[in-house]
């Protein structure tokens, strides 16, 4: 735990408030006390002004009883400690603790020090100099004593009383005592306060940069530790929750590019090398084929040589294609015919592998608009990987054809849809049934996720990221702006939730139900252009099968389950071609039963 | 006084030139080989040829540096590149440096003779647009063409139109039927698309000037072949393209401005 980076942030940042706020509390402390001291001596420093003023006049006409009684009344007030009147002898002449009248002061008596400190004692005090702070003992209360020095005057040698000679110039000393009891207790509390301020903030500030560190840092981080691990153990498949997005993407991007990248080079550089040598055979059999034009049985087989060779132009250019990821060189072509052609290829390595191979194909089969050569290549590698299969003990492999006529509803695949401000909502990293799915965004009841369509016109492999009821209410939005999809005033027709639609470029508007359990989909267009006519070619095999797990990733580019015989661009080769020509391929499969791949062509493209 | 000769190879491969030899010697043609560029600006200062065909990938002296040479030597003896798919944007570049066509490895027979015969016929008439008149009418100013085959038009919506040239047309004698790619397809600049098919039989693959998808065929063009020979640059244009690269594309391709010069 403490070597958590959460815990580490969070202790620099309580430690950084600590000093902070403790330097800030020390110093207003200070300035706290010192501006109630102040006030206190000022205060003193008026008192004692007060009692001089009020007693100078009795002092002039020399009324005892009076100063006694004044002294004794202001003095007995309960925030004063104690009122007194020294002569120049240091005897105590007024006092508002009577007991204490007539009696002497010690000189260095803490009252007397600031001026009979000095050999000689001071006539003159300057204010700050006349404050004192002292505790009678050390447990006591703090005082605050003020002396006032009583300086002779005009008016006290010449009244008539002649108490005082002319030549004095210090006649004594009023000395106040005020208990700092009060001004203490409240500096006291006020250090209490910004103590348990300062303590309480930096406890504050620490539990919230706790709480963002271990929200923002350490939980994700957390996550993807766990995902490393995963991934590390072997488990490609495992997706943190939603940075799944990001991370994916740019793990596909790094993964496609690198790879294209150096297939691209290797692409290059095999057409190259192998471009001479097949210029070779190719001018020469061609050449051939046209000076024997009178020799029907040499006729047959150079052709086949040119076509072969040809096709072989045409397999070293796609794959220059594929890394070009351009498009297929189509013309009308009989299915039937490229299948026996693609057979005829493989026939002998199928017989010796002890394979027997049986083929059902329907005599009613329309010609497609196609690449043949891409095509005999698709049912070669197909065929191939059957009998890889099937393995050494032999078994059968099943090619049909067939017409069929079906609706659009889950065989037309959406492949491009976008949100009304042309964002794009495919999402190429999660696949259902190995096609991109369309990503939108859900908010409902506060909480946000994603929603994976499924790509197929009226299918159900939606998946969704977030658990909604759409009782709660809510709104579908592209992920990229936020812009609604939902539509207004259209509920559902089978449950009269509310829907919600994307534009498909140029085929018009799917619309949606936001419903989990509720499948309903309409796409106008697709609907209206009614049946569809697909011709159909099934290769079957006995052979091991494939897993369950498996399944999802076959058509993953660099996926084989080969090991080292195999490079893993077949399949992905394969499902790029059909897609090209705007069909589709399926697989369908059970270990130890066998393998199936359904390949359908539009008639019409 | 320079002997005629028909045809000179440039190919590092020698089957290859040994295959041009047969071929081209089976149709009564004169064929010289050499197996580097150097070489064969030897034997082009001995000898006259009609038509060159040579690789583009040569060690030393490769296609290009060959071009240069020629340019610099005054000869205007019309080149044809030979090259592997690999290196279609390299030969869509000689063709902006002076080649007048080429010719994607590997080729059959029938492909190379009709490169050729056209080359041949090229030669033929651009040498007669000298002494009496244009033989053949020139595209417009505002088209850029890829070698003497193909040309392209930038229309104010940003598609492209797409044609043959009158030259290209000429040197075919004559069309018995075309074959277009359909709508919606994509089409890649120097790559085939369209067939065309002479009146003596060879059939001639028409590169692309422009990369892109289809926006519309000229189907009316298609099946009237003569309305193509009649106006190929206005009436008589293949596709309505959508380009992908267009800018970049246009840097390979030569302003028909510059042949009014």
């Amino acid at each position: 735990m403490f070597k958590k980076i959460g815990f580490k942030l969070t202790v620099a940042v309580g430690m950084t408030a600590l000093v902070t706020i403790s330097v800030f509390a020390y110093f207003n402390i200070r300035s706290d006390r010192r501006s109630l001291l102040a006030e206190m001596e000022r205060h003193a420093n008026q008192l004692s002004e007060v009692v001089k003023s009020s007693t100078e006049y009795d002092m002039l006409l020399n009324q005892r009883d009076r100063i006694h009684e004044t002294i004794k009344r202001v003095g007995n007030r309960h925030d004063i400690k104690r009122i007194r009147v020294l002569n120049k002898s240091g005897e105590i002449i007024y006092s508002s603790d009577s007991t204490e009248i007539g009696k002497m002061v010690d000189k260095n008596a803490e009252s007397c020090t600031k001026c009979h400190s000095a050999d000689r004692p001071l006539e003159r005090l300057e204010i700050k100099e006349r404050m004192r702070i002292f505790q009678i003992h050390p447990d006591s209360s703090r005082m605050l004593g003020i002396i006032n020095p009583i300086y002779n005057s005009r008016s006290c040698y010449e009244s008539d009383c002649h108490v005082h000679s002319k030549d004095q110039l210090v006649l004594g000393v009023l000395d106040v005592t005020l208990p700092l009891s009060e001004v203490d207790k409240d500096i006291r509390r006020g250090q209490i306060e910004i103590i348990i301020f300062a303590l309480s903030a930096i406890l504050a500030l620490s539990l919230i940069i706790g709480f963002f560190v271990t929200r923002w840092v350490d939980t994700p981080v957390k996550e993807l530790l766990s995902a490393t691990q995963h991934v590390a153990g072997g488990d490609l498949n495992y997706t943190i929750k939603e940075k799944r997005e990001k991370l994916s993407d740019a793990r596909m991007q790094l993964f496609q590019s690198d790879k294209l990248a150096s297939l691209g080079r290797l692409a290059a550089g095999v057409a190259h090398e192998i471009n001479n040598p097949l210029t070779g055979v190719l001018t020469y059999s061609s050449f051939l084929l046209k000076r024997t034009q009178d020799q029907p049985e040499i006729q047959e087989d150079l052709k086949v040589i040119v076509r072969e060779t040809i096709r072989s132009r045409e397999i070293v250019k796609s794959l220059l294609d594929f890394a070009r990821q351009s498009v297929p060189k189509k013309s009308e072509a009989d299915i039937n015919e490229i299948a026996n052609r693609a057979l005829s290829v493989v026939e002998s390595q199928l017989s010796l592998h002890h394979v027997k191979l049986v083929k059902t194909f329907s005599s009613d089969v329309p010609k497609v608009t196609v690449d043949a050569n891409q095509l005999q290549q698709v049912f070669i590698n197909l065929v191939v990987n059957a009998s890889d299969a099937i393995g050494p003990e032999g078994g059968t492999i099943t090619l049909s054809s067939t017409l069929l006529s079906l609706s659009p509803i889950g065989i037309t695949q959406i492949k491009k849809a976008q949100c009304p401000k042309r964002h794009s909502l495919i999402s190429a990293d999660v696949r259902i049934d190995g096609k991109p799915s369309i990503r939108v965004k859900a908010r409902s009841n506060g909480t946000e996720g994603f929603v994976y369509l499924d790509p197929m016109y009226g299918m159900k492999g939606h998946q969704h990221g977030i658990s909604f009821d759409v009782k709660k209410g809510v709104q579908v939005m592209c992920p990229e702006c936020s812009a609604s999809l939902m539509v207004e005033h259209k509920p559902c027709p089978e449950c009269s939730s509310p829907i919600f639609a994307f534009e498909v470029p140029s085929k018009g508007i799917v619309e949606s139900c936001t419903r989990m359990e509720c499948n309903w989909q309409h796409w106008e267009v697709v609907d209206a252009s009614g049946q569809k006519e697909f011709v159909e070619l099934k290769i079957s095999d006995t052979g091991c099968g494939i897993a369950k797990d498996d399944l999802p990733k076959i058509f993953e580019p660099f996926y084989s389950t080969k090991g080292q015989k195999g490079n893993g661009l077949g399949l992905a080769v394969i499902w790029g071609i059909i897609d090209n020509h705007n069909g589709t391929i399926r697989v369908d499969s059970q270990v130890g039963a066998g393998t199936t791949f359904t390949i359908r062509i539009p008639v019409k493209p | 006084m320079k002997s005629q000769r028909d045809i000179l190879v440039i190919d590092d491969e020698q089957v290859i030139d040994q295959a041009v030899v047969k071929i081209c010697g089976s149709e009564g043609l004169s064929v010289d080989t050499s197996e580097d560029a150097a070489a064969a600006l030897k034997l082009l200062e001995r000898d006259q040829y009609r038509l060159i065909l040579c690789d583009i990938m040569m060690p030393d002296l490769d296609g290009f540096g060959f071009l240069a040479a020629l340019h610099r030597m005054q000869i205007t003896t019309p080149v044809i590149m030979a090259t592997g798919y690999s290196t279609v944007e390299n030969a869509v570049k000689s063709l902006y440096c002076g080649a007048i066509d080429f010719m994607p490895k590997p080729f059959t027979a029938d492909e190379l003779l009709s490169v050729v015969h056209r080359g041949l016929a090229y030669g033929r008439l651009t040498e007669k647009g000298h002494s009496a008149g244009l033989a053949y009418v020139p595209c417009p100013s505002k088209y850029y063409r890829l070698g003497y085959t193909s040309w392209s038009a930038v229309e104010q919506e940003g598609s492209v139109l797409v044609g043959v040239s009158d030259l290209f047309l000429k040197t075919i004698e004559g069309i018995r039927s075309v074959e277009l790619v359909s709508s919606d397809d994509e089409v890649v600049q120097g790559n085939s698309c369209a067939v065309f098919t002479s009146l003596n039989h060879l059939v001639h693959s028409v590169m692309c000037p422009i990369s892109g998808r289809i926006l519309e065929v000229n189907t009316a063009a298609a099946s009237e072949p003569a309305a193509i020979e009649k106006d190929p640059y206005f009436q008589g244009w293949l596709y309505r393209i959508v380009p992908s690269e267009l800018e970049y594309e246009l840097q390979h391709l030569v302003p028909c401005s510059s042949d009014r010069v």
